[in-house]
């Protein structure tokens, strides 16, 4: 059986993610060498990197799953596991906690009834710790999706998340 | 209060509202000025007596020299055959710090000039831009900008007609700190996890995919554009004492106006924090501070008088680090803040060796203990005894650990009273106070 088969039989990646992942091979000397970048993009399509959509990236890069696994799990910016429609990324870093972002990240829980690590039960968001966002003069801070929201306090979570409560649009 | 006599050089493009300046702009203010002046006809050597001979000193933390670092890569027939790799470190990850955000979002060309001028200094054909994931707003600019200089020819095969190419790339990262350790990123940009590479071979000889490889922080290589067009005599006379230039310091914690300032080298960090932060928010008063981002020492009020220069700070027994300064003050505990940073560092630890992997959150859990109230006094001794081993160069296999030290070490000898009073009273002293932070002050000092 070729290995064209092989890949195949699994889920394959798409053509607009074989595209993208080419771009980068084009100035890799290896191909392992685009291993994240392939994470990246695959996960930048389909939100997360299934076990499936791994052995995929793997086969293509000429990897074993195994290796490609390893690399994976090392970085937390890749998400093995489903997140909700909008990642918040957290800031519990150092100036982040002197302004108080204890006391936020409390109101947040409260607000979308989850933890670090868990996805609200509509799918929208999942809460993550980041370490600092490079933007400590405005702490306490955390992304939202591509957005970075700063000076955060009670008011804000409920501004950004006012949805939620059917006070209104996100922001 | 502005001091008007500050020359602007890191910083000249940007304004207070922040608007990126794109290619006309930065042309319009001198931009690429440098860029034209090396390709009519400057060779790689005459560009590398100009860096050697400005003292410019690395940005992302060490200080180390850099044109000495660039002078280790082989050049011409000493070189083999095959690619050289200029990489910036865009990862800014070191807790506190918020400059090279600043310089990419808001200039992005005046990286790309500098990165162009380094690469063709070292005789690299490549060069990627390694940016973390989250700085979303940055990498688009960037990516904006490297179109811009592709079809200018600033970028690309025989750049100006001057027979020289260069490809530039950005990278953007997947996380975790550890990437911002220059071999860690190395191998990050190989595709691999990112644990630190033993050195020697130093990057510079061996280091992108076996080839000569030079890294260098965002705020290093911004400087080089300035050096290039205006001289090294210029560059060495902006700085106050011995260290040359001008740095981008900044300040976060209950300040009046937390911020990032570029200012001269050697500036006092009185005027830093009294001039350009506003001082202390309003009742609270300073207890210490971190000079140059979380793995830097702590430095207290009898400090305050010191220029920010890499010489005086290290004399203090602290490092100037990344210049981006934490204020500690007298209503936060001490033992809570070096416990959020160790925290973090255990985190982070890739887990390639022991003291780091095993040691760190053994330190964690001493000092949980401890700011929990469960701390007993022979806790403070196992603390002294994890900053000899894990704090000791040489008993890890990079920067990290030592690092995550030095905040716990100085903590130790400058609050040694506050870690006490945790033990004796059996809970937080300052547990009131933060806890009042939390439902108020948060919304009300801070606009
Ligand atoms: C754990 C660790 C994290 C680091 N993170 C960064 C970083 O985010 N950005 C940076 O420029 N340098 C970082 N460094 C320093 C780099 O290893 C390297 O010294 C620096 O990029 C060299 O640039 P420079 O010579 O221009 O200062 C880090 C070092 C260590 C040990
Ligand atoms: S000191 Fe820590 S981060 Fe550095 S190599 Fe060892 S385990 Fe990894
Ligand atoms: S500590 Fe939160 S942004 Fe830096």
């Amino acid at each position: 059986m070729s290995e064209h088969q092989l890949i195949q039989s699994d889920i394959a990646l798409s053509a607009e993610e074989i595209r993208q992942i080419d771009v980068e091979l084009a100035h890799i000397p290896q191909k392992s060498g685009a291993a994240i970048d392939a994470l990246k993009i695959v996960q930048s399509q389909r939100g997360w990197v299934s076990d499936e959509a791994l052995v995929a990236i793997a086969r293509y890069l000429d990897m074993s799953p195994e290796a490609l696994e390893g690399v994976a799990t090392f970085y937390n910016l890749i998400y093995r596991q489903p997140v909700g429609d909008k990642v918040v990324l957290f800031c519990d870093s150092v100036s982040c906690w002197i302004c108080g972002c204890d006391g936020v990240k409390q109101k947040i829980s409260e607000k979308l009834g989850v933890d670090y690590g868990e996805t609200t039960a509509d799918n929208q968001y999942t809460l993550i710790p980041v370490p600092c966002l490079g933007a400590c003069d405005k702490a306490p801070v955390m992304m939202v999706g591509d957005d970075l929201h700063t000076n955060l306090d009670d008011q804000k979570i409920d501004q950004i998340f006012a949805k939620r409560t059917g006070e209104g649009e996100d922001c | 209060m502005e001091n008007v006599l500050i020359e602007k050089v890191l910083t000249r493009n940007i304004g207070p509202d922040q608007t990126p300046t794109d290619m006309a702009a930065y042309e319009a203010n001198g931009g690429y000025r440098a860029l034209h002046k090396v390709m009519a006809g400057m060779t790689p050597n005459d560009c590398l007596e100009v860096v050697k001979a400005s003292n410019l000193r690395g940005r992302g933390g060490a200080g180390f020299p850099t044109g000495m670092k660039w002078s280790f890569v082989p050049m011409g027939e000493k070189c083999t055959p095959g690619h050289k790799y200029l990489v910036t470190n865009a990862d800014e990850m070191e807790p506190g710090t918020f400059k090279d955000r600043l310089l990419m979002e808001c200039d992005p060309h005046q990286l790309i000039e500098g990165m162009i001028l380094a690469a063709y200094t070292i005789e690299a054909d490549r060069s990627y831009i390694f940016i973390r994931g989250e700085y979303v707003v940055a990498i688009e600019r960037l990516e904006q900008a490297l179109v811009d200089c592709y079809k200018k020819g600033y970028l690309g095969e025989n750049i100006l007609g001057s027979g020289y190419d260069l490809e530039m790339h950005v990278h953007t990262s997947a996380g975790r700190y550890i990437c911002g350790e220059e071999t860690a990123l190395i191998n990050a940009l190989e595709g691999k996890r990112a644990n630190p590479r033993a050195k020697p071979p130093f990057p510079q000889v061996s280091g992108l995919w076996g080839r000569p490889t030079i890294v260098n922080n965002v705020e290093t290589l911004c400087n080089i554009p300035h050096i290039i067009d205006r001289g090294a005599e210029w560059f060495q006379s902006l700085g106050i004492g011995e260290d040359s230039g001008t740095k981008m310091f900044g300040a976060s914690g209950h300040v009046k106006n937390p911020g990032c300032w570029e200012l001269p080298m050697g500036t006092p960090i009185r005027e830093i924090l009294e001039q350009h932060a506003g001082g202390m928010t309003d009742g609270r008063k300073l207890k210490g501070f971190l000079p140059g981002g979380g793995s830097t020492d702590f430095l207290v009020e009898e400090h305050l008088d010191l220029p920010m220069d890499y010489g005086s700070i290290g004399a203090a027994g602290s490092r100037m680090g990344t210049g981006t300064m934490i204020i500690l003050d007298d209503k936060t505990c001490p033992v809570g803040m070096v416990l959020n940073l160790i925290r973090f560092f255990a985190h982070e630890s890739c887990g390639f060796c022991t003291p780091c992997r095993e040691g760190l959150p053994w330190t964690r859990q001493v000092l949980e203990d401890i700011e929990a109230g469960r701390g007993r006094k022979e806790d403070l001794d196992t603390l002294v005894r994890q900053v000899k081993y894990i704090g000791s160069m040489g008993n890890t296999h990079c920067a990290l650990a030592p690092g995550a030290m030095e905040p716990l070490q100085s903590a130790l000898k400058y609050f040694q009273s506050d870690f006490e009073a945790h033990v004796e009273q059996g809970c937080c002293p300052y547990a009131a106070d933060m806890k009042a932070q939390d439902i108020t002050t948060v919304q009300g000092e801070r606009a």
